[in-house]
């Protein structure tokens, strides 16, 4: 689960991490008291969206006035925000954050993330800040200090190759040490996958700041962290994407025109990629679960007709634990319910799938049943042209 | 001998008795597996599927001496039912349940390895042996005693390599499910080296998906250590980047752990990586014949 960057500033400054003065406005009218408050004759105004690449795409602008801000205000709020993160519909800006203006004397990078291989939390420090850091470890790896802890362990050491990397001073390096150990903690106390503060700068006076926050929560580990639970926002997702997650479904939007539904994650990949490789086009990721009732499939379908440009869908199920013959009595009774008037192809396998195909061929017309995943997707893919 | 689950397994259950664990023990009972009982705090001394309920790990290891656990506890609950396991000496656990948190599974880890003690999962379809016995939740019969090694970090498309192996006679020596999870207890590597060991084994197949640098990882190993055949698949050739494509796992984040990249390590490694899902048997049959 993702967070605003003005609700990880909130966190950021509960561990007392160096942020800016601002304020989240969520209309014209606040504008005006925001700016007072924080003080100061310039102001810096970012819309919040769930993705990076603002500044570039205009979401993040310098305000030398207070109707400046205003101006960014109605230009931005309840519009959509698109970014090279972004798909071409963008993310809706439903909120602005106001912020005191930083001088800035050089930008650095930092994050902090699960890594998979050492099976540690890693911290990635670099000396070039406010850029796609990716780009830096493939060009100038030299500017990266990476690191990888012993648990929730910080050593001297660790502290000492970060600041090196950085080419800090004395004091700014006192700083860097109290952000490695804060972000650390709030990394383990708050069940994190990835902390980035990009950029992390340095101000024109020598002190260390966090300009941005981006932290990605462990959905995982919601259950115990319901204060940040509730930090989520809804509107920064695809709306079938959010349905879909209230009754346990994953769904994934794509642009072709096949529906999928599938059990298993690893099949819905590859039923996905079986489409393609037969020339078709994919409309959504859907995986249905290892418990797949009737009720769940029947919302599966809805989710899956919402999308207007899905012309045929293709259900794959292989059964384990889930019967095909419960399978195929929740299709059919999800077809009368839903009133499915496109094609559906179906492709049973494993536990009562027998049965479950009988149950198909006696009902409705809509239905072709296949026993082979190779025809299945060929029909599909068919007559989706 | 087989890897992993042989006939002298002896499997306790933590969880037994909740609706997962009391399904899927009675069908590894049925299948033959030797379940020698189950835990369930509160429930010690009952029985269930005509075994002995244990309140905790330590008094099934006193009175029944298993030497495996399969663990279906509710997520919040299983880095202390793994750890339980290990505390009482079990040198083999499966972790079957799905939402483990990640910074659980990262302590969860550290300390398994120091005590030597085989993790497999969390999020994971189990281990088979077929012909032998089962430690999870795949179904026995799509399965085939026979001469190939399937590990997969995906359930049902493990079922999906199994059946083909299946249906063209070569079955399996075993199959293992090492989970769709950022950090699972055993990793394609762990396995992988027990095949290669394994006198029962002729060829390997590997059904990987995007996410991480796993199968990069595998294909560096197998370069190295596996002198028998391996036959890969990478799930995921059309996901969008940035979205997690179900598994906590499975995802392409900064451009990294594309199925593109890992196919062309593993072909790179000498991997036969099947271009399609449907061609995984025909292409390890190749190879075999």
């Amino acid at each position: 689960m993702n967070l605003h960057e003005y609700q990880g500033k909130e966190i950021f400054a509960k561990y007392d991490l160096p942020v800016s003065k601002g304020k989240v406005v969520t209309s014209l009218d606040e504008v005006e008291q925001a700016c007072t408050d924080i003080g100061g004759s310039r102001w810096v105004a970012k819309a919040q969206v769930h993705a990076g690449g603002r500044g570039k795409s205009g979401g993040v602008a310098l305000c030398d006035t207070i109707e400046e801000v205003a101006d960014f205000t109605k230009k931005w709020l309840g519009k959509r925000l698109v970014t090279y993160q972004t798909d071409k519909e963008g993310q809706l800006v439903s909120c602005i954050l106001v912020e005191e203006c930083t001088n800035i004397a050089d930008e650095l990078y930092y994050s902090a993330v699960v890594d998979r291989s050492s099976r540690e939390v890693a911290i990635i420090a670099s000396s070039e800040g406010g850029v796609n850091i990716e780009k830096v470890a493939e060009e100038t790896p030299e500017k990266i200090a990476s690191i990888s802890l012993n648990g929730k362990d910080v050593s001297k050491g660790d502290i000492e190759k970060i600041c090196s990397t950085l080419k800090l001073n004395e004091t700014q390096s006192s700083q860097m040490e109290h952000i490695v150990r804060k972000t650390v903690s709030m990394f383990f106390d708050c069940d994190l996958s990835l902390l980035e503060i990009n950029p992390l700068v340095i101000k024109d006076d020598g002190n260390l700041h966090c300009l941005d926050a981006k932290i990605n929560i462990d959905s995982n580990a919601l259950f115990r962290q319901k204060e940040l639970q509730e930090m989520h926002d809804p509107t920064q997702e695809d709306p079938r994407e959010s349905e879909a997650s209230k009754y346990d479904l994953s769904y994934v939007s794509l642009d072709g025109n096949i529906g999928c539904m599938v059990n298993g994650a690893g099949l819905a990949m590859g039923t996905m990629d079986t489409i393609k490789f037969f020339k078709g086009n994919p409309a959504n990721f859907l995986d249905v679960g290892g418990t797949a009732t009737q009720e769940r499939v029947a919302k599966a379908f809805k989710i899956i007709l919402d999308d207007p440009e899905v012309k045929v869908v293709l259900v794959n199920i292989f059964g384990g634990i889930v019967r095909c013959d419960l399978i195929a009595q929740g299709i059919v009774a999800a077809i009368d319910d839903v009133g499915v008037e496109i094609p559906v192809v179906v492709r049973l396998e494993g536990n009562s799938a027998e049965k479950g195909l009988s149950i198909l061929s006696n009902s409705s017309s809509k239905i072709q049943s296949k026993n082979s995943l190779e025809d299945a997707a060929r029909t599909a893919v068919e007559l989706a042209k | 001998m087989s890897i992993l689950i042989d006939k002298d397994t002896r499997v306790l259950v933590q969880g037994f008795t909740g609706s997962q664990g009391t399904l899927h023990s009675s069908q590894s009972i049925e299948y033959g597996t030797n379940v020698v009982g189950g835990v369930t705090p509160g429930k010690g001394g009952t029985e269930h599927l005509d075994l002995p309920v244990f309140n905790s790990v330590n008094e099934a290891v006193e009175q029944v001496q298993p030497n495996a656990s399969l663990i279906f506890v509710p997520a919040p609950f299983c880095k202390g039912a793994i750890l339980e396991a290990a505390e009482a000496g079990i040198k083999f656990i499966v972790c079957i349940t799905e939402g483990v948190p990640t910074l659980d599974m990262l302590e969860v880890k550290k300390i398994v390895d120091g005590l030597d003690i085989t993790l497999i999962g969390p999020n994971c379809p189990g281990v088979i042996t077929p012909g032998v016995g089962k430690m999870g939740i795949m179904p026995g019969e799509i399965h085939l005693p026979g001469r190939v090694g399937i590990i997969s970090r995906s359930g049902t498309l493990t079922y999906e390599a199994v059946k083909q192996t299946t249906d063209l006679g070569l079955g399996q020596s075993s199959c293992v499910g090492i989970g769709g999870d950022p950090i699972p207890g055993s990793s394609f590597i762990d396995i992988l080296e027990l095949f290669e060991s394994d006198d029962q084994t002729d060829a390997i197949v590997m059904v990987g998906e995007i996410g991480g640098s796993a199968e990069e990882e595998a294909a560096e190993f197998i370069s190295q250590n596996v002198t028998k055949p391996v036959v890969s698949y990478i799930a995921g050739q059309t996901a969008p980047p940035g979205k997690r494509m179900g598994h906590a796992g499975a995802i392409i984040s900064g451009g990294k752990g594309t199925a593109e990249d890992k196919i062309k390590k593993l072909n790179e490694s000498g991997v036969v990586v099947a271009k399609n899902l449907l061609e995984i048997g025909s292409t390890i049959k190749s190879l075999m014949s």
